[in-house]
């Protein structure tokens, strides 16, 4: 099985692991093509570092197998994978310069020094660290000691670079300064890249596919896009997407030869919602985001109602006003131009097509 | 404006203390009866153990004649160093005259190499027992903090039997096995426990980089254990220089610690009993644990509180 010529880079099959008897990943698949960038979006605790650290073999596997670049490495070492990885805490040899935290792994490795040199020049250019190369990492900040423990990933030449939530321990502003430079850097390597995270914008602003992840089980593997637009179940919606997407708990109901979405005396028609299968009356749970509903825009709508504006929270650029729909709260996002007052009456209007809907129970996309 | 507004603007009325003083600035300090009685205590607990200091520092720079008055707490008059010299080479135990220096050499050579070979093991052990946990390791490190409670006297005999049979028994090199190993369990405990409040993250970055075990404690672990060998060498200088159990029993009479000599000498039966000099010896004894805590007091307190290691 020759797997770097269909371009897969990294490939997770059927991967178990357990920790003592509680099962932290089950059964898990995953392929990654060469040259892509995967993001592990889940909540703390769901089995995203655990992954990862079966990929670099810190960890051992319960079940399945790990290719990479087409070769079994199961049972290999972590050095022997062809990976590089960068973790949160940075984890820099505090005893070390820059300059030779970069070079242990090619001093272990046992590479001439001219080569290492090389190498060490390259990657300080890259990560522009090339003045901090004889300090300590003590004194360096939190965003260039991150630089540097990319750099110690870039310098070994490897194809597959795992992050493990390399931006949390930084400020929003350095986050997203250095969240651009992660861009730039696999626009330039082109290597595949698999980066764990719970920042959602991290995943969306990065990622060429979402693993979204939830318990241990990948629930929906997808462009950004396609995650934010048709997210497979309720968990995935929520989770995606902030402010979060609002939820209206009532029934699918069958009118004439169309469907509704009916919630107390709201009646939502769905001819323009694509289902994903063969829909069933019953209970169920309307989502749309915050951004695709329309605040006083007309009535051009293929479906708008009223309601009575109860909270206005300013958002900067944008302002989120919270009302009730069917009894249930209920958000809409608009610009701060067109902000409402408080106890307002409004009307409010979207197009169905850009909802979700769930099974109340599964959870799953209707 | 009405009044109302005003509370509403200014809703923090300076609150006034009984002095009639705004708070502004630093809080006043106030001397608390609890703190002076803190201070009391504290005088008084010195004092109980630097009186017996001084009453040995005064009596071994005295002159026989002089001690027989009586005097505990007067200054010399005519202060000597000969009771300290007499204690050095020429106090006796039994029969030998030759004073504590022998006792002193035989400490050194039995300390040293206990602390070094001892730290190396409990640094390798906790190292190993914190980042490559193999099958049973917690049941090792069980059995070793179990260890740490066993009482001596339990194991001397069988420890005598062991050694006996391989040849060990009163040899110098059988008192630094048994200096080593009843220093593994509180040591491992002291390694290990500082080991595992490092970032695992560390370690497992090491493996990525390709080093091993010994590469990973060699290269990244060791420079950044001084702190907590520091904790080691001061606990096990102190005590091994301080055993008397041990050094009497596994030692040999030619490899007699300074404690054992000490002992003999101030309980030395025959001719008068010369205080000035058991005292000095005393003093002599004891200078070594004394100048380690003097000297890295502070490099005691900071590896202790060197758990969380920054960067
Ligand atoms: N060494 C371990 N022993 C036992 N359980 C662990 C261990 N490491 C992680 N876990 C558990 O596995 C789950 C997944 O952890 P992790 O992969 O670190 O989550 P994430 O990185 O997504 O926040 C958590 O519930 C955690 O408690
Ligand atoms: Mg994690």
């Amino acid at each position: 099985m020759d797997m770097a010529q269909n371009g897969t880079s990294v490939s997770i099959q059927d991967l178990s692991l357990n920790f003592g008897a509680v099962s932290v990943l089950k059964t898990l698949n995953l392929d990654v093509a060469q040259g892509e960038f995967v993001v592990l979006l889940g909540p703390s605790g769901c089995g995203k570092s655990t992954l990862l650290n079966c990929v670099a073999g810190l960890l051992d596997i319960s079940e399945g197998r790990i290719f990479i670049k087409g070769k079994n490495v199961t049972w290999e070492e972590p050095k022997d994978r062809g990976i590089g990885m960068v973790f949160q805490s940075y984890a820099l040899y505090p005893q070390m310069t820059v300059e030779k935290n970069l070079s242990f792994g090619l001093r272990v490795a046992g590479l001439p020094r001219d080569e290492i040199v090389k190498r060490i020049a390259r990657a300080a250019e890259i990560l522009q660290i090339e003045p901090l190369l004889q300090r300590k990492p003590s004194a360096l900040s939190g965003g260039q000691r991150q630089r540097v423990a990319i750099g110690r990933a870039l310098v070994r030449d490897v194809d597959v670079f795992l992050f493990d939530e390399p931006l949390s321990n930084l400020d929003a502003k350095l986050r997203s300064e250095l969240r651009v430079e992660i861009k730039l850097l696999h626009r330039k390597l082109q290597n595949t890249m698999i980066y764990v995270t719970h920042d959602q914008i991290e995943a969306m602003t990065l990622a060429d596919r979402i693993a979204v992840m939830k318990g241990g089980v990948i629930q929906q593997l997808d462009a950004p896009q396609t995650i934010y637009n048709r997210p497979v179940n309720r968990f995935v919606a929520g989770f995606l997407g902030s402010p979060a997407m609002n939820f209206v708990e009532g029934r699918l109901e069958k009118h004439g030869d169309g469907w509704s979405f009916v919630a107390e005396d709201l009646k939502i028609p769905l001819g323009t919602y694509q289902f994903d299968g063969q829909p069933e009356a019953g209970p169920a749970v309307f989502g749309i985001r915050p951004e695709h509903v329309s605040l006083n825009s007309g009535t051009g709508w293929p479906f708008s109602t009223s309601a009575n504006v109860e909270v206005v929270e300013p958002m900067g650029s944008d302002t989120l006003v919270w009302l009730k729909l069917a009894q249930q709260k209920f958000s809409v996002r608009v610009t701060s131009e067109r902000t409402p007052q408080n106890d307002e009456a409004v009307t409010l209007g979207f197009d169905p097509m850009r909802a979700s809907l769930f099974d109340a129970e599964t959870g799953g996309r209707i | 404006m009405t009044a109302a507004q005003i509370t509403a603007i200014q809703p923090v009325q300076d609150a006034q203390d009984q002095t009639g003083v705004a708070p502004f600035g630093p809080k006043p300090r106030h001397v608390s009866p609890g703190r002076i009685g803190i201070y009391v205590f504290l005088v008084i607990a010195a004092l109980f153990f630097l009186i017996p200091v001084y009453i040995m520092i005064v009596t071994s720079l005295k002159g026989m004649p002089e001690i027989r008055l009586g005097h505990l707490f007067s200054l010399p008059a005519e202060p000597t160093f000969q009771p300290w010299a007499d204690a050095w080479l020429h106090a006796c135990t039994g029969r030998d005259c030759n004073g504590l220096s022998p006792g002193f050499y035989n400490s050194l050579k039995i300390t040293v190499p206990s602390v070094i070979i001892s730290i190396i093991c409990a640094s390798i052990n906790g190292y190993a027992l914190t980042f490559w946990p193999y099958k049973g390791a917690n049941l090792l490190f069980g059995l070793l903090v179990f260890g740490a409670f066993v009482p001596y006297q339990v194991v001397i005999y069988p420890l005598i039997i062991g050694l006996s049979s391989v040849g060990l028994f009163a040899t110098l090199p059988g008192i630094i096995i048994v200096h080593t190993i009843f220093g593994m369990p509180i040591l491992t405990l002291l390694f290990r426990n500082f080991y595992a409040a490092l970032p695992v993250e560390l370690f497992k970055a090491a493996r990525v980089d390709g080093a091993g075990f010994w590469r990973i404690f060699f290269s990244i672990m060791l420079p950044m254990s001084v702190p907590i060998t520091v904790v080691a060498i001061i606990l096990q200088v102190t005590g091994i220089w301080n055993d008397f159990l041990f050094g009497i029993v596994f030692a040999g009479r030619s490899n007699w610690p300074m404690t054992v000599q000490l002992n003999n000498i101030v309980n030395t039966t025959t001719g008068v009993r010369e205080y000035n000099v058991n005292m000095a010896a005393t003093i002599l004894t004891a200078a070594v644990p004394l100048i380690i805590y003097f000297v890295s007091g502070r490099w005691f307190v900071r590896g202790i509180a060197a758990g969380a290691v920054k960067g």
